[in-house]
């Protein structure tokens, strides 16, 4: 009986082993899983467990965290000041539906759980201890942000308008519209709910963050690229002299014959054609290039780039890859499969006027504690170098004549040195679509040394004539309200 | 002479050592160790220790000390790690409950468990005290099977409470007889093995490749073995039907050596589970629920029991949230009985759920210790069968909540909200540790006259 006694308490032995074995693979494995699956509560618990941290604007938040003891499981809430106005910056954190742009990348610190919160960040996250929440302070300007918001309402259309200090790469404006207001998202009861669901199948998608989630065509913005690629690699030696370029311009391989909108296109200079913007004269350049070089300056503004957080994640903007001939003329005045986000055309606006550097575009100027202290300062980085400083300053000066003698006339500023190019998407099947108004510039006090702000503006699905609708007419308006904000403030 | 003094044998040689002292030890720590929790839970969701920790850790430090010196008294050889784990256990429960109770202040069960746990105490004495011999056990076979099926019986009169008949109400009572009827089954399969084990090896037919006992030997076991299941069918309890069925098979084993029985007994278990899992709602939901625990979340309906007790253990990862810090509440129903694991993973993490194994794994392994070193046949099979029964009803709680087996409705010793499942494992440890003392205790001239021959020369 000894011998099979032993063998029970082996099999006693293994069953307990069994558990021990399955509690490892599911608390250690597994975990990880399980922990950010829908259905558990923890997550939401735990960002709502004390007053939640702050969004910041110029040191103002313009977020909140209300006591809602005795409602449900969760201590605290969340409303916004302005919501609409601040949501393509703050996205919203709401107890049913999770926790987005920077409610989300920055959730650990809002939510107090953040390890460097801590005195001794290596010990907090061993002992899960809570600190009180951080705050999260924007780069925004609310001036700048409110020019851009109202110049957007007044269209009435869809759009989006991304505004960065060219010097340092901060995000000054960063608008959607239509917008909505996150705090309608922020509870967990019905209304909750149904606020959702009508923003999830509104056909506008207000919920979509326009100026860093949605590509466009950049139409004839683009130009400023192929014009800094013909600058930059010698095709082009001086702006000023005669190119060669037939008007119209027959597509290689192709009948196809591409106009132009305006005249005086046929031999005109990079100068000339870039404030009159010819689509022949950068298409045939795009071609005499080859699109491997368009796609490398492209790369040298930020384009190519999936990786991009602000730190919340920016949808890539894209020059084509290995496009045919006639594909790399389109591409080369911003059509065919070019597409950029509205932050990424402020950022060539920005490498131009920054003589040719382009900063790393960032959303938050620090974390802070509960008391103020400091838990990360972003650095100021340079993220490329579009291209050389002359080269740059030829460019400027091209982009400035766009404004004082070409197509951009609208986004003149008095006191100010404007650089600007507009542009007009057209897509859809056969270009029938309504096109996408286009307006990039930059603008420098007239007394200062460096430029203050490079700003992107998209109108979308313009009501009024197709015609009617181009960059100079709708964009730079407002564009201009956003520069003369900054202007103003600085 | 008194025997309590005695360093030598009757014989001359040295005694060996009680290991009171030993024991003695191991409870501060079993005492201290809830006490500290204890403080923990208030420090970490109050700010302060609760009020009442002295008063808790003198509660604890009484019950136990009693145990302490009832065991010097009546068991003075026993094993020294059994009675520490117990309380261990039965104190860190009780913190486990007090700290659950804080999130319910509607629903209060540490007072009720404190009492149970005192009255599972007093069954230890009452067993240290009236049980001399074990082996006096042995002689109530079919007494123990006819107790064994009343306390089955009885819950089928009852109203089922949540889906199983296994309650019976009394007052503000429920108590779950079959938890009693576990050890008095074991005392019966212990005492009839112990009897015609001979028998049941020796004699038999030769069946497809089996050896197959005669129908009168074996008759008794599988008559009682069927009528249990079948009352436990009937009480859509499959947890403790798997328990006694597992103990049942592994007492034959050890009786018999018979690996062909074994190979039948798993047939008809697997055979039964699949019936009964796939005829019985109750059942039949449960092992839906445990082949995939997120469906309620993808039917939108949020999680369910099981998906909650999972991503409590996730919650835990290595080092756990720490006491009163997870949110095993989540758990709802049950959070304090059968999912109580649940919140040592969540709040003890990895680690502590590795520790609480390795208890219950001493726990088992002291128990067939004591068995191999009983004197006679029934003592063996007996702490056998008792420490399968832990072994096999850790298993299955445990098992069930961390869903590597379907969920069954029971009750992880000693830890568990539950006063039947508390006062039943008491009177478990007490039998271990009668049996243990009378393995390594030395010949009591004493005690048993007839067994000494210095006795037999006196008159002569």
């Amino acid at each position: 009986m000894i011998v099979t006694a032993r063998r029970a308490a082996g099999f006693c032995l293994l069953l307990l082993l069994a558990l021990l074995g399955n509690a490892t693979w599911l608390m250690a494995h597994e975990a990880d899983a399980y922990d950010h699956m829908a259905g558990n509560r923890r997550p939401q618990i735990v960002r709502y467990q004390q007053e939640r941290g702050d969004i910041l604007v110029a040191g103002r938040p313009i977020t909140g965290s209300p006591h809602t003891a005795g409602t449900s499981d969760l201590a605290y809430g969340r409303n916004y000041t302005d919501g609409p106005l601040y949501a393509p910056v703050t996205g919203y954190a709401s107890q049913l539906y999770g926790a987005t742009l920077l409610e989300g990348v920055e959730d650990d610190l809002l939510a107090g759980t953040d390890p460097r919160l801590g005195a001794w960040p290596v010990i907090t996250a061993i002992t899960r201890r809570r600190s009180p929440a951080g705050n999260v302070a924007t780069t925004i300007l609310p001036a700048a942000q409110q020019a851009a918001f109202a110049g957007l309402a007044s269209t009435g259309n869809k759009g989006a308008v991304a505004a960065l200090d060219p010097t340092t790469g901060a995000i000054l404006a960063l608008v959607s519209t239509p917008s909505y207001d996150p705090g309608r998202l922020a509870g967990a009861n019905k209304a909750t709910r149904t606020a959702w669901t009508a923003l999830d199948t509104d056909p506008d998608r207000p919920m979509l963050n326009r100026a860093l989630r949605e590509t466009y065509p950049p139409g004839s913005t683009f130009k400023v690229v192929t014009a800094a690629a013909a600058l930059a690699s010698g095709t082009v030696a001086d702006p000023d002299e005669p190119t060669t370029s037939p008007d119209p311009y027959p597509l290689p391989e192709s009948r196809t014959r591409l106009g132009n909108e305006v005249s005086g296109c046929r031999d005109a200079s990079l100068r000339y054609a870039l404030a009159m913007s010819c689509n022949t004269v950068f298409a045939k350049l795009g071609v005499d290039m080859g699109a491997e070089v368009m796609r490398r300056q492209a790369r040298a503004f930020g384009f190519d780039d999936p990786k991009l957080r602000i730190p919340v994640a920016v949808t890539e903007s894209v020059f084509p890859r290995n496009p045919d001939r006639p594909q790399t003329a389109l591409s080369s005045i911003g059509q065919f499969d070019t597409r950029a986000t509205p932050l990424q055309m402020a950022m060539v606006a920005a490498g131009v006027a920054n003589d040719g550097e382009v900063m790393r575009p960032y959303l938050v100027e620090r974390l802070t504690r509960g008391n103020g202290s400091i838990v990360h300062t972003t650095d100021r980085e340079a993220l490329a170098r579009a291209v050389a400083p002359p080269v740059a300053r030829r460019l400027q000066k091209m982009m400035e004549d766009v404004v004082t003698t070409g197509t951009g006339g609208n986004g003149r500023i008095d006191g100010a040195v404007v650089g600007g190019k507009t542009g007009t998407a057209q897509h859809g099947e056969n270009n029938r679509a309504v096109p996408y108004a286009w307006f990039i510039a930059y603008a420098k006090a007239d007394a200062a040394a460096k430029p203050a702000v490079a700003v992107a503006v998209v109108v979308e699905d313009g009501s009024a004539d197709r015609a009617d609708i181009t960059g100079g007419g709708l964009a730079a308006p407002i564009a201009k309200a956003v520069m003369s904000a900054v202007l103003a403030a600085r | 002479m008194s025997r309590w003094r005695r360093r030598e044998t009757a014989a001359g040689e040295p005694l060996p050592p009680t290991r009171r002292n030993t024991e003695l030890l191991l409870l501060v720590f079993a005492v201290l160790v809830p006490v500290f929790a204890y403080a923990n839970v208030g420090l970490a969701m109050d700010g302060s220790i609760p009020p009442d920790t002295a008063k808790y850790g003198l509660g604890l430090g009484f019950l136990v000390l009693v145990a302490h010196i009832l065991v010097r008294r009546f068991a003075p050889y026993a094993d020294p790690v059994l009675l520490p784990i117990a309380a261990l256990l039965n104190g860190l429960g009780l913190v486990l409950i007090y700290r659950l109770d804080l999130e319910t202040p509607k629903v209060q069960a540490a007072p009720s468990q404190l009492m149970w746990s005192a009255i599972g105490v007093i069954l230890f004495a009452v067993v240290m005290i009236a049980v001399r011999d074990h082996r006096a056990l042995g002689k109530y076979a079919y007494l123990a099977a006819a107790v064994a099926l009343f306390l089955m019986i009885v819950p089928v009169f009852f109203p089922a409470i949540n889906g199983a008949k296994v309650w019976i109400r009394l007052g503000p009572f429920s108590l779950q007889p079959g938890e009693f009827a576990k050890i008095v089954l074991v005392v019966f399969f212990a005492s009839y093995l112990a009897t015609t084990r001979e028998t049941l090896m020796m004699i038999g037919r030769r069946f497809c490749g089996v050896n197959l006992p005669r129908g009168r030997d074996l008759g008794p076991v599988v008559a009682v073995w069927l009528a249990s299941v079948g009352i436990l069918v009937l009480e859509r309890d499959l947890g403790t039907s798997l328990l006694y069925f597992g103990a049942f098979v592994v007492m034959l084993y050890v009786a018999t050596a018979r690996i062909g029985w074994i190979l039948v007994g798993l047939i008809l278990i697997a055979l039964g589970a699949f019936v009964v899992g796939s005829a019985e709602p109750h059942v039949h939901s449960r092992v839906q629920n445990w082949l995939d625990p997120f469906a309620s979340i993808h039917a939108g309906l949020g999680a369910g029991q099981l998906a909650q007790s999972l991503f409590c253990f996730a919650a835990g990862g290595l080092l756990g949230a720490g006491l009163g810090l997870g949110h095993s509440i989540l758990v709802g129903f049950a959070a304090k009985s059968d999912f109580v694991l649940a919140t040592v993973g969540e709040e003890l993490g990895l680690t502590g759920i590795a520790a609480l194994f390795v208890l219950y794994a001493l726990l088992v392994a002291r128990g067939f210790r004591a068995g191999l070193t009983a004197p006679d046949p029934f003592g063996s099979l007996l702490a056998y069968g008792l420490s399968a029964v832990l072994a096999i009803q850790v298993f299955v709680v445990a098992g069930g909540v961390t869903a590597l087996i379907p969920l069954t409705g029971m009750t992880m010793p000693f830890l568990a909200q539950g006063g039947s499942s508390v006062v039943t494992n008491w009177a478990l440890i007490a039998l271990l540790m009668k049996v243990s003392d009378r393995g390594r205790r030395p010949p009591a001239p004493i005690e048993e006259p007839s067994l000494l021959p210095e006795d037999e020369e006196v008159p002569a």
